[in-house]
């Protein structure tokens, strides 16, 4: 099988520049992608990507399979190839630190501005703060979520205004945090986003839905944001 | 927050809303316009001269130029804000609508209220 890499070494390449392997995989059997990145890493110990979990917990291998973004440990080949081809590149939008590795600073920046904590100035109860089985109903689909940014990489508001736009993964965890009956600063958060780009430069194009490997749904969230900012004001 | 000050309206939501809003007017002003194309196939220039002069459609007609002017703002603001980077030209480009629109709307209303 042939694999296209995308290959750059800031230290010694000057330009970025795609590279052929060939690759004799064991019959009958469906390898993920990061397997064969790591069969390929032992021909080649020059590849570089990140990974740890390799099952789909730790979010660390987001990349693009084919001009598809998702995790390498958990996507098939036969699901990645494109004719008879697996092609690897680093997720697109963000700067590249070294062949299928980025700079996530962006990424996390946006997380970090939502505020990814629970907010309450009640003081605390002496175990813990209860909510009913209806109320923590609503944060499932929101806390699954790995940060893999494989959502915020395929969206072009993103790409545009990575430093405005908090981004698909960033506002499905702002509206985690909206939605949970323990925290108090929803009137705050709700400040926080009612600009012009913060959410409103959502589209609606569903990339995000399209390629996040954990099934969540950001758009339905950054919908149900809009509807909270929308009851505030009218 | 972001703040930016050549956005429509200083909130996002007003922006979405006013965007939404102008949408409407402008669906519904198209689809009269056709129905009505449609319902009057011996159309005169007298009648559609007296549809005109009609205070109803004239306000209809001054409403669906202010949508076309808010609408358009919203539309090539976010555009712009995308697209081009460097201040100079961007602000530049935003002048240039600002500035068409400014036009249209003037012209509009004198051709629509026959002045
Ligand atoms: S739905 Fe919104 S957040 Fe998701 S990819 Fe499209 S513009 Fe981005
Ligand atoms: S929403 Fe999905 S794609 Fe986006 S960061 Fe979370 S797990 Fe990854
Ligand atoms: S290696 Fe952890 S998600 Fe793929």
């Amino acid at each position: 099988m042939l694999v296209s890499i995308y290959r750059y070494n800031p230290e010694k390449d000057d330009a970025p520049y795609m590279q052929d392997y060939q690759i004799e995989l064991p019959e009958g059997k469906d390898l993920m992608v990061l397997d064969v990145l790591n069969l390929l890493k032992a021909q080649d110990p020059s590849i570089s990507y990140r990974r740890s979990c390799r099952e789909g917990v730790c979010g660390s291998d987001g990349m693009n399979m084919s001009g598809k973004n998702g995790l390498a440990c958990i996507t098939p080949v036969s699901e990645a190839l494109k004719n008879g081809k697996l092609i690897l590149r680093p997720l697109p939008g963000l700067p590249v630190v070294r062949d299928l590795v980025i700079d996530m600073g962006q990424f996390y920046k946006q997380y970090e501005k939502i505020r990814p904590y629970l907010i309450n100035d009640a003081p605390a109860p002496a175990i813990e703060r209860l909510q009913s089985p209806e109320e923590r109903e609503k944060l499932d689909g929101l806390y699954e979520c790995i940060l893999c940014a494989c959502c915020s990489t395929a969206c072009p508001s993103f790409w545009w205004n990575p430093d405005k736009f908090v981004g698909p993964s960033g506002l499905l965890q702002a509206y985690r945090f909206l939605a949970d009956s323990r925290d108090t600063a929803t009137q705050e958060r709700l400040s926080g986003l009612d600009d012009p780009f913060s959410v409103f430069r959502c589209h609606g194009i569903m990339n995000c839905v399209n390629v996040c490997p954990k099934g969540l749904n950001p758009t339905k969230a950054i919908g149900n944001i809009r509807t909270m900012l929308l009851q505030r004001a009218t | 927050m972001v703040t930016q000050i050549t956005s429509f309206g200083r909130s996002g939501l007003y922006d979405w809303m006013m965007q939404r809003m102008s949408a409407l007017v402008l669906s519904l002003y198209t689809v009269f316009i056709i129905g009505y194309l449609l319902l009057n196939p011996d159309l005169t220039y007298t009648q559609w001269n007296a549809l005109f002069e009609a205070t109803w459609m004239r306000v209809f007609s001054l409403m669906v130029l202010l949508s076309i002017g808010v609408h358009s703002w919203i539309g090539l603001w976010s555009i712009s804000t995308d697209y081009i980077k460097a201040t100079g030209p961007r602000f530049f480009f935003q002048s240039v609508c600002g500035l068409a629109m400014f036009v249209y709307i003037v012209w509009g209303v004198q051709v629509i209220w026959g002045l």
